[in-house]
């Protein structure tokens, strides 16, 4: 832990402006990043002797509905020498979520980018191919987004056989009739 | 998703089949993912899959040929995707982790093990040392479980009909033994959060080191019908190379980048589930090509049984499952004697436990890479977020990469050398 530290430190060193808070959790250090600044803290975190985190691991994205920030994409990086892990954290607004992309630096991030896009609607600026990824490509609305309902089909039985019947979409009633 | 793509403009270079079929698309959507050459009709696209069957399971491919030669490739996913994180926010904790088997069918117990760990983590929850030894003799098992399947379509990809047959042989018994601690061949949910469902029977040790007695046997004669088969050879040799940089660079992990000489394994970097106390080497490649990937996973399989055997002589008798009431719920015997344990019954089975606010990343070892659970509490009952960092997904976003250049029929070789699940990739 003593040693992540020292690693969050040389980050916030250099860039103070940038590491907007620290937090230590659990043995994990997050780092919560100026969204403006996340290509220069990557390209930072990859580069640096001593930290060269060359792997991103996972790039994750949330939804903190109704709070302000609204949405937070979380950058796994770890790194394959040293075999540390640290968590960057971008802050992105409910109005229009909008962050750089990392993929010139990690090209990983392009399909995990997609999949934010995808379902949360956060805008990935100059991606080389931002699109929906896992829902068609008409998909109204992002499914992960917290004030987005999961949606569920009343179980059909005897007695409610024909009420539920009318409430199916049109293919699928031609099809059970 | 794409749309079904066919080239557009005045005068289309493949003529639309059948009459009057005009197709709506258009190529202006791909730009920067094929060559211009496309759009000119003088490399020719070709849809391969959903349902093409060396394409293991539903992934299409959009491949752009030139004579037979791969110009470009873009993979289309998404036709499996079953909302599983969405649905997990909606459940409580315990629920939610039936949920995770589902996600990659060949390795029900490995995802359940990432889930199970997260939350322990993220709850501070001890898991006793004969539920951790447990763990790791059956996601052993499972790794096992998960090469004879991708060895045994992957052949069958490639031509080599016969190995399908003796893998799946040797699968059934891994089933059994699924079968005989779960009750279940598949969608086991064993794990559970604080160790395990219930006791390991007293049949699982012999039934185990049976297995083991003949299986080592087996996994040379694979090798030996493989390796000393020219066609195969032929087949796997110098195909679809990846350089260990452009590896770590597309995020691959597991063994795609150990064949590429990257030394990289998380039961070794960040060992969980007392991995540390069991001796393994991690095994590593050359030249990064389907068959150094092929190499490494036979020989994975070899470090699984070593795994498997020290585990089966450090399991002792003991407690299963932590004794924490707040999150465990206590045994029946129990309940006809204490108020608290009906209590504790009674919130367990109908509310659920909560987990204060925080949130961990959690990395595993999968049979395909790095499979990670990012788990995220708020102080209720129901995990706030979950997001897996699924192997196949990252694997398929570097295949294009992979292919290029290649020659078409070898696209099923490589594809069968990332070993790729679309239940993973999809979740």
């Amino acid at each position: 832990m003593q040693n992540l530290r020292s690693l969050g430190d040389r980050v916030q060193e250099a860039f103070p402006d940038a590491v907007l808070d620290t937090i230590a959790f659990r043995d994990e250090l997050t780092l919560i990043i100026d969204p403006e600044k996340i290509i220069e803290v990557a390209r930072f975190c990859r580069d640096t002797e001593g930290l060269e985190f060359n792997l991103l691991s996972d790039l994750s994205f949330v939804d903190y509905y109704p709070e302000e920030p609204r949405f937070a994409v979380c950058y796994h990086l770890y790194s394959i020498f040293f075999r540390h892990r640290l968590r960057l954290k971008v802050m992105l607004s409910g109005e229009e979520p909008q962050v750089a992309t990392v993929t010139p630096i990690y090209p990983a991030a392009n399909w995990q980018e997609r999949e934010a896009y995808d379902m949360m609607g956060i805008e990935f600026i100059g991606h080389p191919f931002l699109k929906r990824i896992l829902m068609p490509k008409d998909w109204e609305g992002y499914p992960l987004r917290k004030d987005y309902p999961l949606g569920y089909e009343q179980v059909q039985f005897t007695f409610n056989f024909d009420e539920v019947m009318r409430q199916k979409p049109q293919a699928k009633r031609e099809k059970n009739t | 998703m794409i749309d079904m793509i066919a080239p557009q403009g005045s005068e289309p270079a493949v003529t639309p089949i059948g009459e009057g079929q005009n197709w709506q698309g258009s190529l202006d959507e791909l730009k920067g993912m094929i060559s211009p050459r496309a759009l000119t009709g003088e490399t020719m696209l070709l849809n391969m899959g959903p349902h093409h069957p060396s394409t293991h399971g539903v992934l299409r491919l959009l491949l752009e040929l030139d004579g037979e030669t791969i110009v470009s490739c873009v993979p289309d996913v998404g036709y499996l995707h079953t909302g599983i994180e969405k649905n997990m926010e909606a459940k409580t904790y315990t629920k939610a982790l039936v949920m995770t088997d589902r996600m990659d069918y060949l390795n029900p117990l490995g995802n359940n093990l990432v889930y199970c760990l997260a939350l322990e983590k993220l709850a501070s929850l001890d898991v006793p040392e004969r539920a951790m030894i447990g763990r790791v003799i059956l996601a052993e098992l499972t790794r096992i479980n998960s090469h004879l399947v991708w060895l045994g379509t992957h052949c069958l990809d490639i031509g080599a009909m016969s190995m399908m047959l003796y893998c799946f042989r040797e699968r059934e018994e891994i089933l059994d033994i699924f079968e005989l601690v779960s009750g279940q061949r598949m969608m086991t949910s064993y794990f559970r959060p604080g160790g395990l469902w219930r006791d390991l029977p007293d049949e699982f040790i012999p039934t185990v080191q049976a297995f083991l007695d003949h299986f080592p046997k087996r996994v040379d004669d694979y090798e030996t019908i493989l390796n000393k088969n020219p066609l195969w050879i032929d087949r796997t040799q110098g195909i679809g190379v990846i350089t260990p940089e452009d590896a770590i660079a597309l995020g691959c992990t597991g063994p795609v980048l150990r064949a590429s000489g990257i030394a990289h394994d998380v039961r070794k970097s960040q060992p969980y589930s007392c991995y540390e106390s069991f001796d393994f080497s991690v095994i590593t490649g050359d030249h990064g090509d389907v068959y150094d990937r092929f190499l490494v996973r036979v020989k994975e399989m070899r470090e699984s049984i070593k795994i498997v055997q020290q585990g089966l002589k450090m399991l002792r008798k003991g407690p299963f499952i932590s004794s924490n009431r707040k999150f465990v719920p206590p045994p029946r015997a129990e309940l006809g004697q204490s108020m608290e344990a009906v209590i504790h019954h009674f919130k367990l089975w109908t509310e659920g436990f909560r987990i204060g606010k925080g949130e961990v990343y959690f990395p595993t070892e999968s049979p395909r890479g790095e499979l990670g659970c990012h788990l995220i509490a708020d102080g209720s009952t129901n995990p706030y977020r979950v997001h897996f960092r699924t192997p196949s997904f990252v694997h398929i976003s570097a295949l294009p990469k992979l292919v290029e250049g290649e020659m078409l029929a070898d696209v099923v070789a490589i594809i069968g050398s990332i070993d790729i699940v679309l239940g993973d990739c999809d979740r």
